[in-house]
C-alpha cells in the first residue's frame, strides 16, 4: 500500500453515507475503504492505535464483492469484539477468483480516546463499484453504507 | 425529485403507475401521498417501486406509503404481497434491520410533575439504555441463552423477570413470530447479537420523552381506549430494532441468494439488493425462518428496554411501576414479512406480506388483536423527526387496500451528508433546549444528520394516510425529551 489514498463522503443517497475511495493501486483503494468505514465510526481516526491483530483471508466470485466482504468483516469485529480495525498489511490478487489477505490492527473501542460517531450496521451492495478510475492509472470504489 | 409522468391519480391521496412503466412489471405501482408529498418524493422511489412489481408471484399492486423515500432494494415506505406458494421472498422488502419497530409505552404522570426532573429523567435513561457504537446492553447472554432468546423473543424476557404478561398482549404477535429456527442463523450472526440485548442503537433509532396536549387529540374516544385520555400526559415512544444481529443475518442470506439466483432459480439480478428466492424452496425458508429469529430478537431488545424504562422511572418518581402506570400501549413493528390469510376476489389465499418501512394497521373487529382493541382497531405509530412530535393512529376497514398497511415514520428528504453541512450537533442542540425539547446525543454528528429539516413533514404524512384510508388519526403526541442513539 502507498500513502496515495483517499476518500470522501459524497451526497448520494437519503438514509445512509456514502463514499468515494481513490488510490494507486486496488490494494490502496481497499486501505482507502476500510479508513473510510473508521472515519464514519470515529470523529477521529487517528486515534485508533495498532494494539492487537487479526488475520483475514477471503475469497469471493468479483472484485466489487469481495471489497463488499471485507468492510463487512471489519463490522463485523467492531460488533462482534468492539474491535476498531485497519488493514496493516494487504494483498488482493485477481486470478480467476478475487481473494484478499490481510493483517488488519487496530484496538477495542475506548469512549475515553475514540470520539464515537456513527454506529455503521453494514456496507451494501447498492451502487457498488471498484475499478480503474480517478485519473493517472488509479483506482476507485464507491460504497454505501448503512448506519 | 422526478414525479413520472405517468404517475396518475386514481383516488384520495392515491396514485398509479401503470403495467409498462418498466419492462417486467407484473403488477401495478401505487403510491400513497398529498400532492406535496408526492412532489417531493426522490425518482428512486418510482423506479424501486417498480422494481418490486416485477417480482415472481406478488399480487394485487407494489405499494408506496406516504413517507417513502429511496432503501436498499424495495423503498422504505414499500409493501409487497407475495403468493406464498408461488412467489419469493426478499431480504431488500424486509430491511437490514429485521423487525426495526416503535413501542409507545403510558404512565399516569403528568407533565407539570416531571419537568422538574426532565435534565435527571433524560440522562438516566440515557444510562441505562446504552445508544451509539459499540454499546453492549446489561442482559449476559451465552450463545445458548441468545438461541432462546430467539426462539422466545419478548417472551423470553418476560420469562426472565423483565416484563408482564400485558406486556406481551399488547405487542405485535404477542412478542414471537412463530417459525424462528436459530440453526438458520450462522455463529457470527450470534457472535454479533448476544451482547446487544437492552440497547437502542444509533441512526434514526431514539427514545423519546412526550407530552399529549389537549389540541394533539384528533379522537377522543380512541385516545382514551389506548389509554392516552387526559391532557399534559406524559408517555414514551422508542424506535429500535434488531440490531448488528438483524444485519448479519440480511447480509447472509442476501449473498446466499445472490449465489443462488442465476444458478439455480434462472432469477435475473436487476438490483442486487432485491435478491430474492422462492419462498417454497430451501434458501426462502431458511431465510424465513431466520428473519423470525431476528424478529423475536428485537421484541426482546424492545422488552428489555421497557424494563429499563420502568427502572428509571420508578427510582426517580419513588413510586413502583404500576402506581406510576406504566404499561405498553403497543409494540409494532415496520420491518418485516409475514405469513396473512386473504381474501382476494373471493378466495382466500396465503400471502407473504413484505412491509419495510410501513406499519401493519389491523382494523376493528381483526381477530388478531387483543381484546382491549378489537373494537378500536390496531394502534399506529408513526415516528416523526425528534423536533416534530410524533402520532398514534388507528388501523381502518379501508386499509384492507395496501393489505392493512400504513405509513411508519415522516421519511427523509434529505441525505445525512447535506444535513450535517447545513447545522452542527451542538448548535442543534442549543436551538431545541431553547424550544424546550432537551437531548442527550450519543454523538453530535449524528444528531445533526436527524435534525428535523432532513424530514417530510409528519403532519402532512399522518394526514396523507387518512385521506387515502389507510389509518385515522388518533393523537399528536409533542417531544420534550430525547434520548439519540
Amino acid at each position: 500500500m502507498t500513502s496515495a489514498s483517499a476518500f470522501e463522503f459524497v451526497d448520494r443517497v437519503t438514509s445512509d453515507l456514502c463514499f468515494v475511495a481513490r488510490g494507486a493501486s486496488v490494494e490502496d483503494v481497499f486501505a482507502a475503504s476500510a479508513e473510510a468505514l473508521l472515519a464514519a465510526t470515529v470523529e477521529d481516526p487517528g486515534t485508533v492505535t495498532a494494539r492487537v491483530r487479526r488475520s483475514l483471508a477471503l475469497e469471493e466470485p468479483a472484485l466489487d464483492l469481495l471489497l463488499l466482504r471485507f468492510l463487512n468483516e471489519l463490522i463485523y469485529w467492531k460488533d462482534a469484539e468492539q474491535l476498531l480495525l485497519r488493514p496493516e498489511t494487504l494483498r488482493v490478487s485477481q486470478a480467476g477468483a478475487a481473494r484478499l489477505e490481510a493483517q488488519l490492527a487496530g484496538e477495542r473501542i475506548d469512549p475515553s480516546r475514540h470520539r464515537l460517531e456513527g454506529d455503521v450496521k453494514a456496507a451494501t451492495a447498492h451502487g457498488l463499484r471498484v475499478g480503474p478510475g480517478g485519473g493517472d492509472g488509479g483506482w476507485e470504489a464507491a460504497v454505501t453504507l448503512d448506519v | 425529485m422526478g414525479r413520472p409522468p405517468k404517475l396518475r391519480a386514481i383516488g384520495p391521496a392515491s396514485y398509479e403507475l401503470p403495467i409498462g412503466f418498466k419492462p417486467g412489471m407484473r403488477v401495478p405501482v401505487r403510491v400513497y401521498g398529498t400532492e406535496k408529498l408526492v412532489a417531493e418524493m426522490d425518482d428512486q422511489v418510482y423506479q424501486q417501486a417498480a422494481n418490486v412489481a416485477t417480482l415472481p408471484g406478488i399480487v394485487r399492486a407494489s405499494f408506496c406509503m406516504p413517507d417513502a423515500h429511496w432503501g436498499y432494494g424495495f423503498p422504505i415506505g414499500g409493501v409487497a404481497a407475495v403468493d406464498a406458494e408461488t412467489g419469493v421472498i426478499s431480504p431488500g422488502g424486509i430491511g437490514f434491520d429485521i423487525n426495526c419497530g416503535m413501542r409507545l409505552v403510558r404512565t399516569k404522570l403528568r407533565w407539570p410533575e416531571v419537568q422538574p426532573r426532565l435534565r435527571k429523567l433524560v440522562d438516566a435513561l440515557a444510562a441505562r439504555v446504552p445508544a451509539g457504537v459499540g454499546s453492549r446492553g446489561f442482559v449476559r447472554a451465552t450463545p445458548d441463552e441468545f438461541r432462546e432468546v430467539l426462539r422466545g423473543g419478548a417472551r423470553w424476557a418476560v420469562r426472565n423477570g423483565y416484563g408482564t404478561r400485558d406486556d406481551l398482549a399488547f405487542t405485535e404477535a404477542q412478542g414471537c413470530f412463530e417459525g424462528a429456527d436459530p440453526d438458520c442463523v450462522s455463529e457470527r450472526a450470534v457472535e454479533r447479537g448476544r451482547r446487544q440485548i437492552g440497547t437502542l442503537g444509533s441512526g434514526n433509532h431514539y427514545l423519546e420523552i412526550q407530552v399529549v396536549r389537549p389540541e394533539g387529540i384528533f379522537d377522543a374516544e380512541l385516545a382514551e381506549a389506548f389509554g392516552l385520555g387526559f391532557p399534559e400526559q406524559v408517555v414514551v415512544m422508542f424506535h429500535c430494532g434488531s440490531r448488528g444481529f438483524g444485519h448479519q443475518v440480511a447480509t447472509d442470506y442476501l449473498h446466499e441468494f445472490l449465489r443462488a439466483m442465476p444458478q439455480k432459480f434462472g432469477f435475473p439480478v436487476i438490483d442486487r439488493e432485491l435478491a430474492c428466492a422462492p419462498f417454497a424452496s430451501r434458501e426462502g425458508r431458511d431465510y424465513y425462518a431466520a428473519m423470525c429469529c431476528a424478529a423475536n430478537m428485537s421484541f426482546a431488545n424492545r422488552q428489555v428496554i421497557l424494563h429499563r424504562i420502568r427502572e428509571v422511572f420508578s427510582e426517580l418518581f419513588g413510586r413502583d411501576p404500576d402506581a406510576l402506570g406504566i404499561e405498553n400501549v403497543y409494540d409494532v413493528s415496520h420491518n418485516t414479512a409475514k405469513l396473512e390469510r386473504v381474501r382476494l376476489d373471493g378466495v382466500e389465499r396465503r400471502l407473504l406480506v413484505h412491509r419495510k418501512g410501513a406499519t401493519r394497521a389491523f382494523p376493528p373487529g381483526h381477530p388478531e388483536l387483543p381484546p382491549a382493541y378489537r373494537a378500536t382497531g390496531q394502534p399506529v405509530i408513526i415516528g416523526g423527526s425528534m423536533e416534530t412530535g410524533s402520532y398514534v393512529l388507528a388501523g381502518v376497514a379501508s386499509g384492507e387496500a395496501s393489505f392493512f398497511s400504513t405509513a411508519h415514520g415522516s421519511g427523509r428528504r434529505m441525505s445525512r451528508t447535506r444535513a450535517r453541512k447545513l447545522v452542527r450537533g451542538r448548535e442543534l442542540q442549543d436551538r431545541m433546549s431553547a424550544r424546550g425539547i432537551l437531548v442527550h446525543a450519543a454523538s453530535q454528528r449524528g444528531l445533526a444528520e436527524e435534525a428535523g429539516f432532513a424530514y417530510k413533514d409528519v403532519d402532512e404524512v399522518a394526514e396523507a394516510t387518512e385521506l387515502a384510508g389507510l389509518s385515522r388519526r388518533v393523537v399528536h403526541l409533542l417531544p420534550v425529551g430525547n434520548v439519540k442513539g
